[in-house]
């Protein structure tokens, strides 16, 4: 579904992304782990384009996202991305947040949005919550509607940038819960995070990145039981 | 003091120069904000996009306009510019220049306000898949629009004030024709005073409608 190819990305001099080739298929749950300053967050910001390479190839369901003349627009409206901060829109309910897009986009006219836009929120238990303003709901609550905002757009995949880093402690379980729900679906997931526990138990692949590659790959077992680097034995001492 | 009054103003119907004047004012200024609202709209855009050359003509349009008095200004409009090529209607040409003066502000209070809003609405909206245009219609300017407003507010009462230059290209404005009147009876006093409480009575009340119209904004942002 996804397929990198020698991807690099340079904020001037800086190198944050050397070189990184990787596949990433259709039902997978990837969770990428690593340290503070790998690179995580700016791999997964080039998937859809929110950080442009500067060198290097992405392919999205066979299209080639770096080129200059893909609509990204249009391919957007099939990768979800859910931010640390959430970036819900404050200025609009809670329903119109999560009716925006496919009303603007005209996917889906307005009748349709809303009811689609219910039977989200009736489904994470916040259907009360639809006509108020973010600035009036949890933290927690906050990201499971974003969550389901990015839903609302009927996404292939789904991109989690730290989606619980910025939550109150007591808040993280039901966001990790939607998230779990999500994978049992059956969705294409990456996500990055420093949730251990979330990583163990509902990743299908892990990857580890350090120092801007994919420093180590394999399925849960192999990251968490068997690790073969120094650098992610001496990661996963400092984490767990 | 009431004779000197009635002298000077009432007397040969003089104190009708008054409303004409601050008729001509009022539309100087209006037309102009309208203006200015719209180069601001603009050159604000041409700031924050990631075009060098757009960047580059709205910095130097802003520093030049901004860098050199509003008089000399509408001088070299009149003078240089628009009487050459034959237009000599003043109060049109001070429309243009207040409009495009006031547009180097605009531009500068709409970019701050644009740039104010995080940029995670941005990108949140790009996710989405919205253009970069919706996402700017949709989701940025309804956020900048608030904090825009208490300065746009303000920047359209200094022009106000700003418009009694517009007597160097005699038009006949509300500070023309106050002086007018004392060119023609020799009294400062109170063509003078009259000028100034009308000045003071427009900014003042145009200051108290603004600020009602941001209480009520707020208010309604708190209930949500």
């Amino acid at each position: 579904m996804i397929e990198v190819n020698n991807l690099v990305k340079q904020f001037g001099k800086h190198l944050v992304l050397n070189d990184i080739t990787e596949k990433i298929s259709k039902g997978e749950k990837v969770v990428i782990i690593g340290p503070s300053g790998s690179g995580k967050s700016t791999f997964l910001r080039c998937l859809n384009l929110l950080e442009v390479p500067t060198s290097g190839h992405i392919l999205f369901e066979g299209t080639d996202i770096t080129d200059k003349t893909v609509n990204i627009d249009v391919l957007r409206r099939k990768m979800g991305m859910v931010f640390q901060h959430f970036n819900l829109f404050p200025h609009l309910t809670v329903l119109q947040n999560i009716t925006l897009a496919p009303i603007t986009l005209k996917l889906q006219s307005k009748e349709e949005a809303c009811e689609n836009a219910m039977s989200l929120l009736r489904r994470i238990g916040l259907a009360d919550k639809a006509d108020v303003h973010p600035s009036s709901i949890s933290g927690g609550q906050k990201q499971r509607i974003a969550i389901v905002r990015s839903l609302a757009m009927n996404p292939d995949v789904i991109l989690f940038d730290e989606p619980t880093s910025a939550l109150d402690p007591e808040m993280v379980g039901e966001v990790l819960q939607l998230m779990k729900d999500l994978a049992d679906d059956g969705m294409t997931m990456v996500v990055v995070t420093h949730e251990m526990g979330f990583a163990r138990e509902v990743a299908t692949r892990i990857l580890f990145m350090d120092g801007g590659i994919i420093a180590e790959s394999g399925s849960a077992e192999e990251i968490f039981q068997n690790p073969k680097s120094p650098r992610l034995q001496q990661f996963l001492r400092a984490v767990l | 003091m009431w004779q000197s009054f009635y002298d000077t103003m009432i007397a040969q119907g003089r104190w009708i120069l008054i409303p004409k004047g601050l008729g001509v004012t009022l539309l100087i200024a209006f037309c102009a904000i309208l203006i200015g609202s719209i180069l601001g709209c603009v050159f604000a855009l041409f700031k924050i996009s990631k075009r060098k050359v757009l960047n580059i003509i709205a910095d130097v349009y802003v520093t030049v306009i901004r860098g050199i008095p509003m008089a000399t200004q509408l001088m070299i409009f009149y003078f240089v510019i628009f009487s050459p090529m034959g237009m000599s209607n003043a109060v049109l040409v001070a429309i243009i220049s207040f409009g495009i003066n006031s547009g180097a502000y605009c531009t500068e209070i709409f970019r701050a306000g644009i740039q104010g809003v995080d940029i995670g609405q941005m990108e949140a909206g790009r996710s989405l898949g919205l253009s970069w245009w919706q996402t700017m219609c949709k989701i940025i300017l309804p956020q900048a629009f608030k904090t825009i407003l208490p300065t746009y507010t303000s920047e359209f009462i200094i022009l106000i004030k700003e418009t009694s230059v517009a007597s160097f290209i005699a038009v006949v404005d509300l500070q023309k024709a106050c002086d007018n009147i004392r060119n023609a009876t020799y009294n400062a006093w109170i063509p003078l005073l009259s000028c100034a409480v009308i000045y003071l009575c427009l900014t003042l009340g145009l200051t108290k409608l603004f600020s009602l119209i941001e209480k009520r904004m707020a208010k309604s942002d708190r209930s949500k």
